[in-house]
């Protein structure tokens, strides 16, 4: 009894932790000249809209749940919403809706069992799961076991610690009974993204453009949180499959000596030594977050002007979604 | 010596969210000089919507949000930051001394790069030792510097099968590279010492032990664990 006397920390239980459940924020940023790659949400816009129904900002840490979802208690009272991949989901029994927030009380369990549609959903809680940051974040990455519950995916008895609730979380109208839209949309199994040429398109053939719009490309098994193996329409060096390493962006398609395009997702490392042919735009990377092994991806080019135009509407959407929310 | 010329670098948009500045297609300590330099710049300019600036050996890659950075704007910055971006004059900065040990247990293949080399053991850690290496860029995993440049002489080629552990500390070669391994990973590069010195502590007020541009020398030391 000699510890001074704190209020007790809020925490949620992990019972089952799914295949894999990570904590996010959205993301490590400002660290990859030191080589610290920069994680954050596969669909960040799905991360978004869950924590704006729940009155977060949009950097609270969620968890992200890929492929088959957890099952998990809470102990106290918490505002909850979960979007993005769609699951069939219930609470101590009762159906509820994605893309609305519901409160789920103490002792309460939500248990996530079929999915519908998409392949990665986001549980915001209010006040957010308040880990200590690593370097300034709260988000997982797996391969160098940093931020999150350390640096791991989350497994059954992992306890995490809510952030505080504030005016933001009760001072908000009654949560609708009924589903609301996520403002986006989530596609799969199969999705259409939109390219932008280069920044190496030179290392490969004339053709190689053509060549990555003439079919779609599937997802193949070694795919991950760093980035998503394609299968389809081979690619042809010109000038070799190396370049001097250098920074590689999020969306990029990157070409090894195979010819098959790796698309680099959020756990990319930062520097790579393959060409990049093209480069997913902003507003499409959402889209192609929710895809997973044996999922489809087709690719068109466009141009800086439309992934402008998209990024806007897409912004637009979001922030309508939130005022709304709000 | 490479020359000055205004326009001897090129900007290249990486999608809607990043820029390249690439300067000459080489590894080389005065291209990267002009590297780190404009990386520094950028930095210290502190530009709206700029969340990432990370110099590699030829290039610096800015990414922006593009909701707040108007990318031709951007570049217009970057040209004239580019154009000017000169290696800093290299007031001898003292380097970070790295002390090693070198062979046995903690460095496996020394003897393989010594086969290599057509010397002894002893002769590769002197020649391993000698150079004040430059850190051309960081990448891989958290805080691995790529330096160079290893003696021609000792510079092995990677191992044609990578290991699936090396043990953290674990200094290699990689042809005209050599590097600290901050962390357990796979990898194949030639395993010749050890170090204590951590490059990468999260936990650490710095958590990074080097930074491109930096000046290194390694130093043989009895045991790792002194």
């Amino acid at each position: 009894m000699s510890d001074a006397w704190r209020p007790p920390v809020p925490f949620v239980y992990i019972v089952k932790p799914g295949l894999q459940t990570t904590i996010q924020d959205e993301g490590r940023w400002g660290l990859q000249s030191h080589g610290v790659p920069v994680a954050g949400p596969m669909d960040p816009c799905s991360h978004r809209v869950a924590n704006a129904l729940v009155g977060n900002d949009r950097n609270h840490a969620a968890l992200e749940i890929a492929f088959i979802g957890p099952e998990i208690e809470f102990e106290d009272d918490r505002l909850v919403a979960v979007a993005g991949a769609e699951f069939v989901m219930t609470l101590d029994g009762l159906d509820v809706p994605p893309n609305a927030a519901f409160v789920a009380g103490a002792g309460s369990r939500l248990r996530f069992g079929t999915r519908v549609r998409g392949s990665r959903a986001y549980l915001a809680i209010a006040g957010g799961v308040a880990v200590t940051p690593v370097m300034g974040s709260r988000a997982t990455h797996l391969a160098s076991r940093l931020g999150g519950l350390e640096g791991r995916v989350l497994t059954a008895g992992d306890r995490l610690p809510l952030g505080d609730v504030t005016r933001a979380h009760t001072g908000r109208r009654k949560p609708r009974p009924t589903s609301g839209a996520h403002p986006i949309g989530v596609t799969g199994p199969h999705a259409h993204v939109r390219l932008l040429p280069g920044p190496q398109r030179e290392y490969l053939s004339r053709d190689a453009l053509d060549l990555l719009q003439s079919a779609p490309y599937s997802i193949g098994r070694e795919s991950d949180r760093m980035g998503f193996r394609l299968e389809g329409p081979l690619l042809r060096h010109v000038r070799g499959a190396d370049i001097i390493s250098d920074a590689t962006p999020l969306g990029a398609l990157q070409v090894p000596a195979s010819g098959q395009p790796v698309l680099l997702m959020a756990d990319r490392q930062t520097t790579g030594g393959y060409p990049k042919v093209a480069t997913v735009i902003t507003a499409d990377i959402g889209v192609a977050g929710q895809l997973g092994p044996g999922d489809t991806i087709s690719f068109s080019i466009c141009t800086p002007r439309d992934a402008f135009a998209a990024l806007i509407a897409q912004e637009r959407a979001l922030m309508a979604f939130e005022a709304a929310a709000s | 010596m490479a020359q000055h010329r205004t326009h001897d670098f090129r900007i290249v948009t990486a999608g809607d969210s990043a820029v390249l500045v690439e300067f000459e297609e080489c590894i080389d300590a005065e291209v990267n000089g002009r590297v780190v330099a404009l990386a520094e710049a950028i930095e210290a300019e502190r530009i709206g919507g700029v969340r990432d600036v990370v110099p590699t050996f030829r290039s610096v890659a800015i990414y922006f949000d593009p909701l707040r950075t108007d990318v031709d704007r951007l570049s217009a910055r970057l040209e004239r930051a580019a154009a000017d971006a000169r290696p800093a004059v290299t007031i001898a900065r003292e380097p970070i001394r790295i002390p090693v040990c070198y062979g046995g247990a903690f460095g496996p293949d020394l003897d393989e790069v010594a086969r290599y080399a057509g010397i002894t053991e002893a002769e590769v850690v002197t020649r391993h030792a000698a150079p004040v290496y430059r850190v051309f860029m960081l990448g891989f995993v958290p805080g691995f510097a790529y330096m160079g440049t290893v003696d021609p002489r000792i510079a092995a080629p990677r191992r044609s099968t990578p290991r699936l552990r090396v043990p953290s500390g674990s200094v290699g070669i990689a042809g005209g590279q050599t590097g600290i391994y901050p962390c357990e990973t796979p990898g194949g590069w030639q395993l010749i010492g050890r170090t204590l010195l951590k490059p990468f502590d999260p936990l650490r007020a710095d958590p990074f032990l080097l930074k491109a541009g930096d000046a290194v020398q390694f130093y043989p030391s009895a045991e790792p664990d002194v």
